[in-house]
């Protein structure tokens, strides 16, 4: 199946982009994605421990499982206000 | 209401769109881009948000404190893109009958905004930029 995986903020900066699309085999899960988004950044970077993770625009947990065609969010620190 | 723009914000937008006249009380809350951080002169920020979870997030947030308090109505701007020193960064702005659960309630909805809405900020400094609050940003030199 298909993911997009959008990164923001410091995590795109790290990460040399801020759109990827990886193939992953059913049920996977966020941590997969979040592998496989390492695997093909252009640039190697590390998921901080503080970092979330938000499938069609709700938080999810990194062991929730994701279906073709969903777009996964990276989302570091926010800090808006 | 619900505004992000990368154009300067209006409070009176904000203030009118709430207004009633069975409300007592309207709360404007102005989050401004001040000169100084963490000990260093700041010269400007920058805003990034992921706008479609930003807007139904702050939609969340207005239905929780319309939930938990006895308010009217509540409206909400924020600035992406560069922020000038003394710009305007957030505006909230809630009415009610009275001033108490105003006050209350937009003081938590500030709180919840830095904690869940994907809303970013970068920090331009003397010799440098940081994301704010990202553990593994860089304080690169310029």
């Amino acid at each position: 199946m298909k993911i997009a995986i959008k990164l923001f903020a410091g995590l795109r900066d790290r990460a040399g982009t801020g759109d990827l699309s990886v193939e992953l085999p059913d049920g996977a899960t966020v941590r997969d994605a979040i592998d496989a988004a390492q695997q093909s950044a252009p640039k190697e970077w590390i998921a901080p421990t503080s970092l979330m993770a938000a499938v069609n625009n709700e938080y999810v947990e990194f062991t929730g499982a994701l279906s073709d065609g969903d777009e996964l969010a990276l989302i570091p620190p926010v800090s808006g206000g | 209401m619900i505004i992000i723009t990368d154009q300067p914000l209006d409070p009176n937008v904000l203030t009118d769109a709430v207004r009633d006249d069975s409300d007592g009380a309207v709360i404007t809350f102005e989050g401004v881009t001040r000169n100084h951080n963490d000990g260093r002169g700041v010269e400007y920020l920058e805003y990034e948000a992921y706008r479609p979870m930003a807007e139904e997030k702050l939609q969340e947030l207005i239905d929780e404190i319309k939930e938990r308090w006895e308010i009217d109505r509540v409206a909400v701007a924020h600035r992406i893109g560069r922020v000038d020193i003394g710009e305007l960064s957030l505006v909230i702005a809630v009415s009610a009958a009275h001033r108490r659960p105003a006050f209350e309630s937009t003081l938590h909805f500030i709180d919840r905004l830095k904690q869940v809405v994907p809303i970013w900020k970068k920090e331009y400094f003397e010799g440098g930029e940081v994301w704010i609050g990202d553990p593994g940003s860089e304080r690169a030199s310029a």
